[in-house]
């Protein structure tokens, strides 16, 4: 099980902004204050009006997952996607993957159709979710073996590539060889991100890969995603429940609700429309609540209603 | 790098990927050779209660072989179970692999693994039975075992999308398929007692032909050329379940995504 539902500790962060930081127009198309994303050529993403339905039940209820959703994201940014639970955020990663098929729209990575040049696709992308998957018997060495063949690396250089990627996430070479059910479940995680950036994407996925970590193991991740952002050149799409990992990390912000794309800026732009147009607070909580349609005394009348087993 | 080297590299993936979680499983891959000796014994063994050398012969051909063809057709049927149940399903089908190769690298170390646990089985009933092979002609059975595989294969292949489109059940279904196959295709019996609409069953089983052959060629020592009758269905049935496997797995693949049937949470 995940706990994706735990709220995050340390959301004061948001509060903690400079008073005098620069206001950034509510509909501002301008590139985040941190990503500088770039224009030419075709975009790292693109979605266009995609849709997805679930049939659900023994009455075989419709679900619309993500409704007319579309996105676009510039080279070597790193883009948030923020939501409640059952917003459809994985359901959007999983689009991008063609791990799920779309019902109507169509998506290109780098300017390649996920349908028509899947295996192009393919090897562009890779993907992070929040749980970390694995044979759990088989050691991190053989279980990332695996991913780097799938992906037509040579082993060696692959295991030589693993190693690196774990010291810097602070897993030593010792606990390479010794089965990963044997790790904790961050150390697991951070496995999970190995594999992912083993195989070098151009476009990664994160889907809630903070999820469950502890602080400093958290601040690990976060320094790494964005040393993959300016090293390797990639672009990110993350979603995530803290938000102060989103204002932290994100050149913009989607804000989706019941499947539909309700707000895109970036996360001073967005805080200052909520300012402007709903007189809230200045904060990215305030955003999420204003978006995701609940203030924040309606969260306080009834909690304990988040719980969505997904 | 071509592609072709990608994919065979793809491909060794796989067959790495199983032998490691063979070794991490020893306990019960142990477990499993003794269970399966100690099941080829006891029906071995009603042929020495019998005092019919024909019927040990028989019956040690019929545990032995059908121990390979469903290891085969188990451990392919199996590749889907395994990957959904650790969790790490939307990750191999997100790689840049085609679906052919991933069944080749799963398809390879099957065969590899049932020819070395039913290799295991056949020395132990050798020493407890003797074998007598001074009639045998084993081309005909070595022959009759590699073109009846192929039509394995392509079996397993089919029964490894249940799992795909039935999320709870694809994994008892395989396991009855397999226990139907037993039943019609003549492993410890001749298919002549069974009842019409059964007889009917069993001619489409592609192992009811490889028995047959095999026992000819092992018992009676029958030349190939003499059971070719036998060797058209096998091969008309490999060249059909192979494309019919890849096929189906397509489909049922296309089908999961649909139908958002490959995720486990998240
Ligand atoms: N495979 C599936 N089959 C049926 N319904 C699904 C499937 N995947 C998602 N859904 C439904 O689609 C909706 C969106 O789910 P999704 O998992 O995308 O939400 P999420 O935003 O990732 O939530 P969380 O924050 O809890 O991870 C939910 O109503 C969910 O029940
Ligand atoms: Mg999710």
């Amino acid at each position: 099980m995940t706990s994706t539902m735990t709220p995050e500790s340390n959301r004061t962060g948001t509060n903690g902004r400079l008073p005098d930081e620069p206001k950034v127009a509510p509909v501002s198309t301008e590139p985040g204050t941190r990503a500088e994303p770039v224009r030419e050529g075709p975009p790292a993403l693109l979605i266009e009006h995609a849709t997805k339905r679930f049939i659900v039940g023994k009455k075989r209820r419709p679900v619309v997952a993500i409704s007319d959703v579309s996105l676009r994201i510039e080279r070597g940014a790193i883009h948030g996607v923020l939501g409640a639970n059952g917003s459809g955020k994985s359901t959007l990663i999983r689009l991008i993957s063609g791990l799920l098929t779309l019902d109507e729209g169509r998506v290109e990575v780098f300017g390649h159709d996920i349908v028509r040049e899947e295996m192009a696709v393919k090897r562009l992308i890779n993907r992070v979710s929040v749980d970390a998957a694995f044979f759990k018997k088989l050691s991190p060495s053989e279980n990332l073996s695996f991913a780097a063949r799938l992906y037509g690396m040579d082993a060696k250089a692959a295991a030589q590539r693993a190693v690196e990627i774990l010291a810097r996430l602070g897993i030593g070479q010792k606990r390479m060889g010794r089965p990963i059910e044997q790790m904790s479940r961050g150390m697991q995680q951070k496995v999970a991100i190995a594999r992912a950036l083993l195989t070098s994407p151009i476009l990664l996925l994160l889907d809630e890969p903070t999820t469950g970590l502890d602080p400093r193991s958290k601040l690990d991740v976060q320094i790494f995603i964005e040393e993959v952002r300016t090293e390797h050149n990639a672009t990110i799409v993350l979603t995530t429940h803290d938000l102060v990992e989103a204002e932290r990390l994100c050149g913009r912000i989607s804000i989706l609700n019941d499947g539909r794309m309700v707000a895109e800026a970036t996360p001073a732009g967005l805080m200052a429309m909520v300012a402007r147009d709903h007189g809230q607070p200045e904060t990215l909580e305030a955003v999420f609540m204003t978006y995701t349609g609940r203030s924040l005394d309606d969260d306080l009348e009834e909690t304990g209603v988040t719980d969505d087993d997904d | 790098m071509t592609s072709a080297t990608r994919e065979l590299r793809a491909s060794y993936a796989f067959i790495e990927r199983n032998f490691n979680l063979t070794k991490r499983y020893w306990g019960w891959e142990v477990a499993w050779l003794v269970y399966s000796i100690a099941g080829a014994l006891s029906v071995t063994l009603i042929g020495l209660d019998q005092g019919n050398r024909r019927l040990i012969f028989s019956l040690m051909i019929g545990a032995i072989f059908w121990n390979y063809l469903s290891v085969v057709f188990s451990f392919i049927a199996e590749t889907i179970e395994w990957e959904r149940w650790e969790g790490t399903l939307e990750y191999t089908m997100m790689a840049p692999v085609r679906r052919f190769t991933q069944l080749l690298g799963s398809t390879v170390y099957a065969l590899v693994y049932g020819l070395i646990h039913t290799g295991v089985i056949l020395v132990v009933l050798v020493l407890f039975f003797g074998l007598d092979l001074s009639h045998a002609n084993l081309a005909t059975a070595g022959l009759f075992m590699a073109v009846g595989s192929v039509s394995f294969v392509g079996i397993g292949m089919m029964a490894a999308i249940l799992p795909l489109l039935y999320v709870e059940r694809g994994a008892q279904m395989t396991f009855v398929l397999q226990s139907v196959l037993l039943l019609i295709s003549g492993v410890y019996y001749s298919t002549d007692v069974l009842p019409g609409w059964m007889q009917l069953l069993s001619k489409l089983s592609p192992a009811t032909y490889i028995l047959d052959g095999v026992r000819k060629g092992l018992i009676d020592g029958e030349p190939i050329t003499a059971l070719l009758g036998d060797v058209w269905p096998l091969i008309g049935m490999g060249i059909f379940f192979i494309p019919a496997g890849i096929w189906a797995f397509g489909r049922a693949e296309r089908y999961a995504k649909r139908t958002g049937k490959l995720k486990r949470v998240g």
